[in-house]
């Protein structure tokens, strides 16, 4: 079951999804994307919502997918992956379609996922189709130019939850979407990032295996919305993994384990960092470091220690 | 060859049922809604009973169960779905969608007034308003209609030179909820009639030619792309003339499936009754059909010079048949199911109005609304309505070009 990942052998596949895109340099789906497809089961198609991975890999008449490919809209990717897994079940089953099995895996990114199309994927997890949806988070609507969305953290600044001087960024916590996926009681559910690669690699292979839905929250770094430089992305997922602002852990069939370095973090706690580790290197969270803002970051602090030691009592491995 | 047909009493909404069960789907996504519900309730006892192969996909709104047929239908299965009224609107933005990405999926609308005020009968404003999203519209007139109609859609949005999704419009409760005897075909010979849905093939360069266009692993495209200035029209040019092509398509299935049933509709544009010395006329959709009908007999009877037009197909807009079939009539009423707010008058006067700016002579033509949120067209609003027609063409006066029939003013 479990993939053996040999980072040489990955190298020398040819790639699914070919350079040439206008994804922006540093961004963290156009990474998440090529590790995922590059462990790969056997026929697959893919969904994708509207968002930047959409509109940057297949502006017409181009592509940059070398697989079966569908954009239908923002809201509706799991519902539209439900029909292809359904649509290809009743094939098989008049014995007119060529293949035994086709994996269906959906793209979407956090507006796409936490905010309008929550309804069609938890009505697609409740349905139970076999299908892996990978949600890229870069914690905004960074498609239409770095809107607030469900998934922005408290006092991230975005252009409609901007730093103002009486309101500092975003005043609500991100949505736990992850959580809400596992009170769906499907088989399988994880965190990952690009950084931690053999980890997320391993757990998009377990998410295609399984029989059901599947959904990992990716992390994803986004330069131009984080205001970051671009060949900061990875250390900046590691450093959301070493403050355990992202913690990496998986729940397969209701057994939560911590996952690559946020179990190395569990068990060596001195290697958990601060937050402001995190918050210091990036744009968005720049107005946070004032005096009069710091209350924020306390609030940040707070808010990743109380959902790190849920995790902590929840997961078996430690 | 025609052949034998069992009769059942069924509703409208179960001819629609009997008639997908038939017709090999593959896969039927839906969400209940008055009065659509009985098609979604028949056919899951067709899935729970084992009597269909079918994979139905019970959704949780409208929205995601188009998005479900657009996914179906872009690995070549076929595909159905029904709604109504919000439910339809809800759909709205993957309505347009489907379309464009040339999925042949078959969709029951059981006609219902749109809210609000909230309200559950019959009226054309629900698939009037998406008039203009390249699907083809059929509107039906009996239970028999709808069931030989959902059957024929099948075969009409999967043409190769259509390639385009089909609404099958049918009156809610009127039709939806009222038992008929409707002759059914037998299984096999649906089956033989729809045959199994062959997906078109597109010439891709890249992939070393023709490829069935469907998402493929072996044959990888791209399907639903950004699509700017430089492409989008062109586009919708190509929806535009599979739209024109529909109408030759739509006959000719019209023809030959009266052949194996012996039941067509007119030539599946529009069905006339009296128009051969009419001078009066009125164009009507739906279910007000018969009642239209039934008066114009009358009228007939008493020496008046009536006729009625019925448009089965209302997209693509058969204006060639209307007008030929109306050239001798001098004074036209347009009945429209749905309001014009704001407009000029409703959606089927507008248009019948247009066809006939190059005619010489040009006919008087004025609008008559009916009907809304269910409201009762007995045949005596319809016999207003010819009296009124006839009362122009002996005066030539137009009181007001647009009435509001059977209102409280």
């Amino acid at each position: 079951m479990s993939l053996k990942i040999n980072l040489k052998e990955i190298a020398l596949k040819k790639p699914l999804i070919l350079s040439g895109h206008r994804l922006c340099a540093g961004c963290g789906a156009s990474i998440i994307v090529r590790q995922v497809l590059s462990v790969l089961r056997g026929p697959t198609i893919l969904v994708n919502a509207t968002g930047c991975l959409e509109v940057a890999t297949t502006i017409y008449p181009y592509t940059s997918w070398q697989l079966p490919w569908i954009h239908n809209a923002f809201e509706n990717a799991a519902a539209t992956a439900s029909g292809i897994e359904a649509g290809i079940k009743a094939m098989i089953r008049k014995g007119r379609y060529k293949y035994d099995h086709v994996d269906v895996i959906c793209f979407a990114g956090d507006g796409g996922t936490y905010d309008i199309g929550i309804q069609a994927l938890s009505g697609a997890f409740e349905r139970g189709h076999d299908f892996l949806y990978i949600l890229y988070d870069n914690e905004a609507y960074m498609n239409t130019g770095i809107q607030r969305s469900g998934g922005t953290p408290l006092g991230a600044a975005t252009t409609t939850s901007p730093a103002g001087t009486v309101i500092p960024g975003k005043t609500e916590h991100k949505k736990p979407i992850a959580d809400i996926a596992v009170a769906h009681r499907i088989p399988y559910v994880a965190t990952a990032t690009p950084a931690h690669w053999a980890d997320l690699m391993r757990k998009v292979r377990k998410g295609i295996e399984v029989n059901g839905p599947a959904f990992i929250h990716a992390f994803s770094p986004c330069p131009r919305g984080w205001r970051t430089p671009a060949g900061k992305s990875i250390e900046i997922a590691k450093l959301a993994v070493d403050t355990c602002f992202f913690p990496l852990w998986e729940c397969e069939n209701g057994v939560w384990k911590l996952t690559d370095r946020s179990l190395a973090v569990a068990r060596n706690p001195k290697l958990k960092k601060p937050i402001e580790e995190y918050l210091k290197p990036q744009g968005r969270f720049r107005h946070l470091f004032k005096p009069e803002n710091r209350h924020v970051i306390k609030e940040l602090q707070e808010r990743v220690d109380r959902i790190w030691e849920d995790l902590l009592k929840r997961c078996e491995n430690i | 060859m025609m052949v034998k047909q069992k009769v059942m009493g069924l509703s409208g909404d179960e001819a629609v049922a009997w008639a997908v069960k038939q017709c090999d789907v593959d896969m039927v996504a839906a969400y209940p809604i008055t009065p659509q519900t009985i098609i979604v309730e028949r056919f899951s006892e067709f899935v729970a009973n084992g009597e269909v192969e079918t994979e139905f996909v019970a959704c949780e709104s409208e929205h995601s169960a188009l998005s479900a047929c657009v996914g179906a239908a872009a690995v070549g299965a076929r595909t159905f779905t029904a709604t109504a009224a919000n439910g339809l609107a809800l759909m709205w933005e993957i309505v347009y969608i489907a379309s464009s990405l040339r999925l042949p999926i078959v969709m029951a609308i059981v006609n219902r007034a749109l809210s609000g005020p909230i309200c559950i009968h019959c009226d054309h404003g629900d698939s009037m308003g998406c008039r203009d999203a390249s699907w083809i519209q059929l509107y039906c007139e009996d239970a028999q209609e709808v069931y030989d109609t959902v059957i024929q859609a099948f075969r009409i949005g999967e043409h190769p030179k259509v390639q385009l999704p089909v609404m099958v419009m049918l009156d809610g409760f009127v039709l939806s909820h009222t038992l008929q005897n409707v002759k059914i075909l037998p299984d096999e010979v649906v089956k033989e009639f729809v045959g199994v849905r062959k997906p078109v093939e597109v010439e891709i360069p890249y992939l070393g030619g023709k490829v069935p266009l469907v998402l493929d692993p072996e044959k990888p495209l791209t399907f639903g792309p950004l699509d700017l200035y430089n492409y989008y029209y062109e586009h919708k040019m190509q929806q535009h003339e599979a739209m024109e092509n529909a109408r030759e398509v739509i006959e000719t299935i019209n023809e030959e499936y009266s052949k194996i049933s012996g039941r067509k509709y007119g030539n599946g544009l529009i069905e006339t009754y009296g128009l051969e010395d009419a001078e009066i006329a009125t164009i009507v959709l739906g279910s007000t059909a018969g009642t239209v009908r039934s008066v114009v007999k009358q009228l007939r009877k008493n020496g008046i010079k009536a006729g009625v037009l019925r448009l089965r197909t209302f997209r693509p807009f058969p204006a060639k048949e209307i007008v030929e079939a109306l050239k001798n009539v001098k004074v036209i009423g347009v009945l429209d199911r749905s309001g014009p707010f704001g407009g000029y008058g409703a959606p089927v006067f507008l248009e019948t109005r247009a066809i006939f700016y190059d005619e010489d002579p040009r006919p008087v033509i004025v609008n008559y609304v009916y009907g809304l949120g269910g409201r009762d067209m007995h045949p005596g609003l319809v016999k207003q309505v010819y009296d009124d027609l006839q009362k122009i063409l002996e005066t030539g006066k137009i009181e007001r070009h647009i009435k509001f029939i059977g209102v409280r003013e």
